[in-house]
C-alpha cells in the first residue's frame, strides 16, 4: 500500500491509467482509501468489542465449569461428577497455603481445596504443568495429605501423539494407578509389569515418554506443593511411613 | 422481453451458483483449495463439521457484506477491506464457539483463527462475491461452503473410523479392531485426501469419456 511514499499532494501521479474504481470516479485519493480501510477497522472493532462481552460471561462460566468438574472428579473420582461440593481455593505463598484475598498477583499458584459433608478438609486438587512428548502436558491431581497419596488424576490439556501417547488420558490400568498411589520417597515410573510398589506406575507400552512426563511433572507439583501443605495442616512433614488410608 | 423473464432466470442462476459448489466446483475435491483446515482438524467426524460449520458462516457473512459494499470498497484496498470483514467474523466464531461449545473449542480451537486465512474465502470474495449482487453471492457462499463441510465430513468421518474405529465417538468396529493409528495422524490426512481426489478425478474422466462416446454415436446416427 505505500509503494509511494510521499506527502499527499493534490494530485498523486498515477503510473497506469486510472482505472475506474467501484464509485467509477477514477483514483480515489490515498485520503479517501485511509478512510475506508479507517471506517472498516472501526466498524469491526466495535463489533468484536460487542461480541466480546456479549460471550465473556459465557465463556467464563464455562471455564469455571470445567474446572469444578475437574477437581470434583480428582477429589470424588467415584462420586457425581456435577454433585455440588464445597471447594475453596488456597494460594501457595512463602511456604504456605493462604486463603486468596482479592485477585492474584501474576504467577502465583493456585491449589483447590474441597471439603467433605462433615466440612472436614478432604483433599487438595492441584493442577500441575510441564513438558511433554510433543508440548506442555497440563495435569489437575487430587492429593490427600493425611496419607500422602495422590487419589486421582486427570489430564486438562495435552498434545500428545493420538493413539499412543494420549493413552496417558484413556489408558484406564495407567489412570486408575493414580487413584491411590503413594508420593514419598517419590513416584517412580518402571516398565510394563513390574509395578509392585505403592509408589511406582507402570509406563504405558508405546508411551513411555508420555508416562514418565506425567510421573516427572507429578514429582515435581508434589516437591513444590506437599511440603507446603504439611506445613498449613501441620500434619508431621517428616513422615515417611504415612499410613494409608484404606 | 429480457425483463420479463429475469427473476424466473435469476432464480435458476442463483441455484446454478449453489449448486456448483458442492460438486462440480468442489473446493476441496476440484478446486484443492482450503486444504489446511481440511487436513489439520479432520481427525474426527466431529470436528470436520463444526470446522465446516465455522467455515460456512464465515464465508455465507463475509459474501453478503462484501457484495453489499462492492459499491463503497475502493479498489486499491479491497483485500485488506476483506480480509478485516472475515477477519471480525472468525472472532465471532472463535468468542461463540468459546461460549456455546467449550469442549469442542478445545479440540480445534488452535484452527479457528485460522479460517482467516483460508484461502476458500478469500477467494471467494475476490472472484465472486465483489462482483455479484448480493442473492448469487449468497447462493455462492452456501454452496461452495457446503461443498466444503462435506469434504471435512468425508474425509474426518473416513479418518475417524479407520483411525479410533468409531464414528462421533461411539465405538463402531468392536474391539478386535486394530486402530490404524497413522489415519489421526497427519500422514492420515493426506492419505485419505489424495484417495478421494483420484476417486472424484477419476469420475469425472468417466462421466468425460462417455459424454465423448455419446457425441460420436451420435454424429454417427
Amino acid at each position: 500500500m505505500s509503494e509511494r511514499p510521499q506527502p499527499p499532494s493534490p494530485q498523486p501521479p498515477s503510473p497506469q491509467p486510472a482505472s475506474p474504481g467501484p464509485m467509477g470516479a477514477g483514483e480515489p485519493s490515498s485520503l479517501r482509501l485511509v478512510f475506508s480501510l479507517g471506517i472498516a477497522g472501526l466498524l469491526a472493532g466495535l463489533l468484536l468489542v460487542g461480541v466480546f462481552l456479549g460471550t465473556k460471561p459465557r465463556i467464563d462460566q464455562n471455564r469455571a465449569e470445567a474446572l469444578q468438574r475437574a477437581i470434583v472428579r480428582v477429589l470424588w473420582p467415584d462420586g457425581d461428577p456435577n454433585e455440588a461440593h464445597r471447594i475453596e481455593s488456597r494460594v501457595l505463598r512463602d511456604g504456605r497455603l493462604v486463603t486468596p484475598e482479592g485477585p492474584l498477583a501474576a504467577g502465583e499458584r493456585v491449589a483447590y481445596l474441597g471439603f467433605d459433608a462433615e466440612g472436614q478438609p478432604l483433599g487438595y486438587a492441584i493442577p500441575a504443568a510441564g513438558k511433554g512428548f510433543q508440548d506442555d502436558i497440563e495435569l489437575l491431581y487430587g492429593f490427600d495429605a493425611s496419607s500422602d497419596r495422590i487419589v486421582g488424576f486427570e489430564v486438562l490439556a495435552h498434545r500428545e501423539t493420538p493413539g499412543l501417547g494420549d493413552k496417558i488420558e484413556k489408558d484406564a490400568a495407567f489412570v486408575g494407578r493414580f487413584r491411590s498411589l503413594l508420593v514419598l520417597p517419590q513416584i517412580d515410573a518402571v516398565r510394563s509389569g513390574e509395578g509392585d510398589q505403592d509408589f511406582e506406575v507402570e509406563c504405558i507400552t508405546g508411551a513411555t515418554i508420555s508416562s514418565k512426563a506425567v510421573v516427572r511433572i507429578l514429582n515435581e507439583s508434589m516437591q513444590l506443593w506437599r511440603p507446603a501443605i504439611h506445613e498449613t495442616s501441620g500434619v508431621a512433614s517428616a513422615n515417611p511411613s504415612a499410613p494409608g488410608r484404606p | 422481453m429480457a425483463n420479463a423473464i429475469e427473476p424466473d432466470e435469476g432464480r435458476s442462476r442463483a441455484a446454478q451458483e449453489l449448486l456448483k459448489g458442492i460438486w462440480r466446483e468442489n473446493p476441496v475435491f476440484i478446486a484443492v483449495l482450503g486444504l489446511c483446515p481440511a487436513m489439520a482438524v479432520t481427525n474426527s467426524l466431529l470436528n470436520g463439521i463444526v470446522m465446516g460449520l465455522a467455515t460456512m458462516f464465515v464465508l455465507m457473512g463475509s459474501s453478503l457484506l462484501v457484495s453489499m459494499l462492492r459499491g463503497v470498497i475502493p479498489k486499491q484496498v479491497r483485500i485488506s477491506v476483506f480480509i478485516i470483514i472475515i477477519a471480525s467474523f472468525v472472532t465471532t466464531v472463535d468468542f461463540v464457539l468459546q461460549a456455546i461449545a467449550y469442549e469442542v473449542h478445545k479440540e480445534i480451537g488452535a484452527f479457528i483463527a485460522l479460517i482467516v486465512v483460508n484461502c476458500l474465502i478469500l477467494g471467494r470474495q475476490e472472484a465472486f462475491a465483489s462482483k455479484h449482487p448480493m442473492k448469487l453471492a449468497l447462493a455462492d457462499a452456501v454452496g461452495m461452503s457446503l461443498g466444503f463441510a462435506l469434504a471435512l465430513t468425508m474425509i474426518g468421518g473416513i479418518r475417524e473410523i479407520l483411525g479410533n474405529g468409531s464414528l462421533l465417538g461411539v465405538p463402531l468396529l468392536g474391539d478386535s479392531f486394530e486402530p490404524w493409528v497413522i489415519m489421526i495422524l497427519p500422514p492420515g490426512g493426506f492419505l485419505t485426501l489424495g484417495l478421494l481426489l483420484t476417486i472424484f478425478a477419476w469420475f469425472k474422466a468417466r462421466a468425460k469419456a462417455r459424454a465423448a462416446l455419446e457425441t460420436k454415436e451420435l454424429s454417427h446416427v
